[in-house]
């Protein structure tokens, strides 16, 4: 965990190393979804791929500094209600739930509505889905067992 | 229709209501998670249920008066779209579901206190929330692969409620892992059927799938898809032999849990169960005709006859009524394999009765376990005369779930007979006089032991159940009252949804 061992300086090295790259990764699939495969929640499993690695090389202790459990947790949810909002910004523009064509206001033609839907969505999910497997993991990683074995 | 609720709410108002009856739960979900103070989260619940009743009410006024109400989600119209559609054969499932729902609320005050660590208070209600607008939409969406969305949201909440119990009995984790594993094997059978369907007809949409399912009927891909649906939505809707998961989720999860999905969960699931059966399958087509005599009625029969006899020996109150509801479900399946207008009418009837007794019967149990700690049944001994309003609503439901005329019980039961006699099905009637008479057993135990046995020092202690236990109580204990001498209101409904589900799907 500290620089006194040393068992394990290729893995933090080589963790050092890639966690950027990963990220990174996370947000070109996530900023390409609209033209390639890929997509918010390919893109938040990245992301939260990239803050478990770290948390497993060098520890959950130093991973909950860098990214407390509370905020993933209000990341998720911030996701999760991103999403919905535009579905309800949709609403009180006039249009059906979710109908991106009413998000701006533009002339038949226009499919600005639809671009700027499927982006801000996309944030939604990428939000939510990698707030949710952080919490996933730090809520088992961080487990402390209820019972001691002398209870028993 | 005896109120005029649509005129009252706002003009561009009218027009979401199919939407916003899910999606005003859904999204309060997270707000809920986000607050620290659980009070709040059960007042925004609370607010949000309501909110999804007043919608419910506003939508079966809009189908009586105007008939099927559709609703393109996103602007992409059906059958490429995802569609939610109210008739009048899931608005009453609507108005079902968010009634149980405000009442469990309210009840959930007290008891929560007892049941859930204070911390897990308010991502509880968040759980809670979900599981509902989940229901909802099970309810409400006209697509099946959309249904298969909306019960994993409802399933996998589930499953955090009835595990939430453990930090009271630490059983509550192990029903609660069965349940999981059982419900998502329901739920991946469901939706390998509906891969079946899809691969079959090229659609989604229900409506879609039920126009083209005749040209390609006889073949093995929908004899497999129909066969994996009723396998799968039958595991969530506690059909006999698939309702292993039931008795220990409801004997151990924490009480508010119990009633609300005792009164709405295979409610719902068996909703869907009659709309995939009638409304996108058809009784007419052979195969399901065989299906119904030779295998959806048997079984029915044994679970009504099987369960009921469990029930007699559960030393345990809250098993017991779960032994109960399963043999329940299988009266309602039995109504369900007569396939006709009368046996589904029948069947929907007693599914709303059911609600409203057996909510009842865990609210007023819950309400002594309250100051008594325990629900095994020699504990009960003798309550009745320190909390005599709790047990008397334990009785009125308790009577009505035996078939005692002047319940709603008695009326639901005599349509199921009615049915089977049209149809010459005498072996119907024979059975579910035997599970009557087995009824009276078990529930005659539970009577006797509330009211006639001698209270030792610990049902002294016992305290009348708190208001907030009651008020909830007393209106599902009067209801059943209510609609056992007058049942005109339920009895149009499932009449309409019968009349749907057999004018060989939507209007």
């Amino acid at each position: 965990m500290s620089s006194t061992s040393d068992h394990h300086v290729i893995l933090r090295v080589t963790a050092k190393f890639l966690i950027p790259i990963i990220t990174l990764y996370a947000f070109y699939v996530q900023f390409h979804g609209d033209y390639s495969p890929g997509g918010g929640f390919q893109a938040g499993v990245i992301f939260a791929v990239g803050i478990i690695l770290y948390a497993l090389i060098f520890g959950v202790v130093d991973a909950l500094t860098l990214v407390p459990a509370i905020f993933a947790r209000y990341l998720a949810l911030f996701g999760f209600l991103l999403y919905g909002s535009v579905g309800v910004v949709a609403m009180l523009n006039g249009g059906l739930f979710l109908d991106y064509d009413f998000l701006v206001a533009e002339g038949p033609e226009g499919h600005w509505g639809q671009h700027i839907g499927i982006i801000v969505i996309e944030l939604g999910v990428l939000f939510a889905v990698a707030g949710s497997m952080l919490t996933i993991f730090y809520s088992f990683a961080g487990r402390a067992p209820e019972i001691d074995d002398e209870d028993w | 229709m005896p109120f005029d609720l649509v005129s009252l709410l706002p003009d561009g108002f009218v027009r979401h209501l199919p939407v916003l009856l899910v999606i005003v739960p859904l999204l309060l979900a997270p707000v809920c998670a986000a607050i620290p103070s659980w009070r709040a989260t059960w007042a925004i619940a609370l607010g949000g249920i309501v909110f999804s009743l007043i919608c419910a009410l506003g939508l079966l006024q809009q189908v009586m008066e105007t008939g099927r109400i559709s609703y393109a989600l996103g602007g992409w119209a059906p059958p490429l779209g995802i569609e939610f559609a109210v008739d009048m054969l899931n608005a009453p499932i609507l108005l079902l579901v968010s009634a149980i729902g405000v009442l469990a609320t309210i009840f959930a005050l007290p008891t929560i206190v007892k049941d859930v660590n204070k911390e897990k208070r308010a991502l509880f209600f968040a759980a809670y929330l979900m599981c509902f607008a989940g229901l909802l939409g099970v309810a409400v969406t006209a697509d099946a692969f959309n249904l298969f969305v909306f019960l994993e949201v409802s399933s996998i909440s589930t499953y955090v409620l009835v595990a939430i119990g453990g930090s009271r009995d630490r059983r509550a984790f192990v029903a609660g892992f069965n349940y999981l594993i059982m419900g998502s094997i329901g739920a991946t059978f469901y939706v390998i059927g509906i891969g079946f369907l899809y691969a079959a007809t090229g659609t989604l949409n229900m409506a879609d799938i039920a126009a083209r399912i005749p040209e390609v009927a006889d073949s093995k891909t929908i004899h497999a898809g129909f066969a994996f649906i009723v396998v799968g939505l039958g595991l969530k809707a506690a059909m006999f032999p698939l309702h292993q998961w039931l008795p220990n989720a409801y004997a151990y999860a924490p009480n508010f849990v119990t009633v609300f999905l005792s009164a709405t969960a295979t409610k719902v699931a068996f909703y869907a169960l009659i709309r995939l059966l009638f409304s996108v399958f058809s009784p007419e087509l052979s195969f399901q005709e065989i299906i119904f005599t030779w295998v959806l009625a048997p079984l029915a029969a044994i679970a009504a006859i099987a369960c009921s006899f469990q029930a007699i020996f559960q030393t345990d109150i809250k098993r017991m009524l779960a032994y109960s509801s399963v043999a329940q479900v299988g009266y309602m399946l039995l109504g369900l394999s007569l396939a006709s207008a009368d046996g589904v009418s029948a069947s929907l009837f007693h599914l709303i009765n059911h609600a409203m007794m057996k909510g009842a019967l865990f609210m007023a149990v819950s309400g002594v376990v309250l100051s008594l700690g325990s629900s095994q049944l020699r504990d009960f001994a003798g309550i009745a005369r320190k909390a005599p309003w709790t047990a008397t609503a334990l009785g009125i439901a308790a009577l009505s779930l035996v078939g005692v005329p002047l319940t709603a019980g008695f009326l639901s039961k005599v349509a199921l007979f009615k049915a089977a006699l049209v149809q010459d099905w005498w072996w119907v009637v024979v059975v579910l006089g035997i599970s009557s008479v087995l009824a009276v057993l078990y529930v005659g135990r539970l009577l006797e032991t509330v009211f006639f046995k001698t209270p030792g020092p610990a049902q002294l202690q016992v305290k009348e159940a708190p208001l907030m236990v009651l008020i909830p109580l007393w209106v599902l204990a009067l209801a059943c009252i209510y609609y056992g001498l007058d049942a005109s209101f339920i009895t149009t409904l499932t009449d309409g949804a019968a009349s749907v589900a057999f004018s060989g799907g939507q209007p």
